[in-house]
């Protein structure tokens, strides 16, 4: 398997230091740093939400906490665990046109989804009581928020950012390769850690979900 | 690629590797900047702590002190976090103001929507201003870390010069 950590666009591998003569050309796709049709849609979604916790009614939360769920564990998991190290063994080109291709999605798909899960989520557990230390299983909620919290910094803190970075640089007209090379390994890594501590979500839900 | 048609363009995506070398190039250049991404992350860790603490002890009433102080130290860091930045010369702020402004936007959604839900659920007092103050901190510090992300790597765009020749370290006043 190739490590995670190469799972970059792959631009910084060396070409052979005899071919010192005219770089290699790449063709980028054109794409939109924030994709307009996903912005349009996730606005809805959030919209939606909101309407959930207004009416506060068990379907809606439950259907925004569980469905916003699967998508950001099934995306973590798969995108740490199954497609990183595929991307690493894409050749240039098509990393370049994979990872713009991508990357304006996530853009937008990853705080629509948190955002639905998260607020629909508490909405739910106040509603059936589970956040109060009266419920049984108390101590597993608690896990869940320390899983959550700690899932979210890094969401926030690192991987954001880097998807962002990551695109203003293939914008450019000459991106440079240690520049995108660094934010998609930071990427990359973030989606793995990401990953494995969705697995830690997965027991605590369904352990929480089977009484 | 020919099926992108012509919605793609050509770009010298090699030619750093053959003007600077491969790995390590970018880091001989690599700007000084303060370490904005850690006090961040540090602060948005103290944040959320905060607010597992508040959050795990419902509906008991619980001592604020201690959710009182992480978000005091949490929005030191973030002041400290401006500070430095804001002492850094020789940085893209264009490029830093127009990320983090519309970044700003979207995490004022977001931390709007959080406190809704705390007000929708009859949080009040103490809690409610602790946790409102938290949101306050994330919603300012997020933006300021992804317009740093996007500008601490912004150069002038490149013509023919060596790739990075424009990436002078920027020094502290």
């Amino acid at each position: 398997m190739v490590p995670v950590a190469d799972v970059i666009v792959g631009v910084s591998r060396p070409e052979p230091q005899a071919d010192a003569g005219p770089p290699a050309q790449l063709q980028i796709p054109q794409f939109n740093i924030v994709p307009r049709v996903g912005l349009g849609i996730g606005i809805v979604v959030t919209a939606l939400v909101i309407a959930a916790i207004a009416a506060n009614k068990l379907w809606p939360l439950e259907f925004f906490h569980v469905a916003g769920g699967a998508a950001w564990t099934i995306i973590d998991l798969f995108l740490g665990l199954v497609l990183g190290p595929i991307m690493g063994m894409l050749s240039p080109p098509a990393r370049v046109e994979f990872t713009t291709r991508l990357m304006p999605k996530m853009v937008v798909i990853m705080p629509t989804v948190v955002t639905m899960t998260l607020a629909a989520g508490w909405q739910l557990s106040t509603k059936l009581g589970t956040n109060l230390t009266s419920y049984p299983h108390h101590a597993w909620v608690v896990a869940s928020f320390i899983v959550v919290g700690v899932m979210s910094i890094l969401a926030l803190g690192l991987l954001e950012p880097a998807n962002i970075a990551v695109l203003f640089e293939l914008k450019k007209p000459r991106p440079r390769p240690h520049v995108i090379e660094r934010l998609m390994k930071r990427f990359i890594y973030c989606a793995g850690i990401l990953g494995v501590m969705q697995i830690a979500t997965l027991v605590i839900m369904t352990r929480l979900a089977s009484g | 690629m020919s099926a992108a048609g012509p919605a793609t363009r050509e770009t010298t995506i090699g030619a750093a590797v053959g003007d600077r070398g491969v790995q390590g190039a970018g880091s001989a250049a690599e700007p000084k900047l303060p370490p904005v991404t850690e006090l961040a992350m540090a602060s948005l860790t103290l944040i959320v702590a905060g607010g597992i603490y508040l959050s795990s002890h419902l509906p008991n009433h619980v001592p604020l002190a201690p959710a009182v102080v992480l978000l005091a130290i949490s929005a030191l860091l973030l002041g400290a976090n401006l500070l430095l930045l804001a002492r850094v010369r020789d940085f893209a702020w264009e490029r830093f103001f127009a990320v983090g402004r519309w970044s700003l936007l979207a995490y004022v959604g977001i931390a709007g929507m959080v406190e809704y839900a705390f007000l929708r659920n009859h949080l009040r007092g103490g809690p409610l201003i602790v946790l409102t103050l938290s949101l306050v901190v994330f919603a300012v510090h997020v933006p300021t870390l992804v317009g740093f992300t996007v500008a601490r790597y912004h150069q002038p765009e490149l013509t023919g010069e060596a790739v990075g020749a424009s990436a002078e370290a920027p020094a502290f006043r």
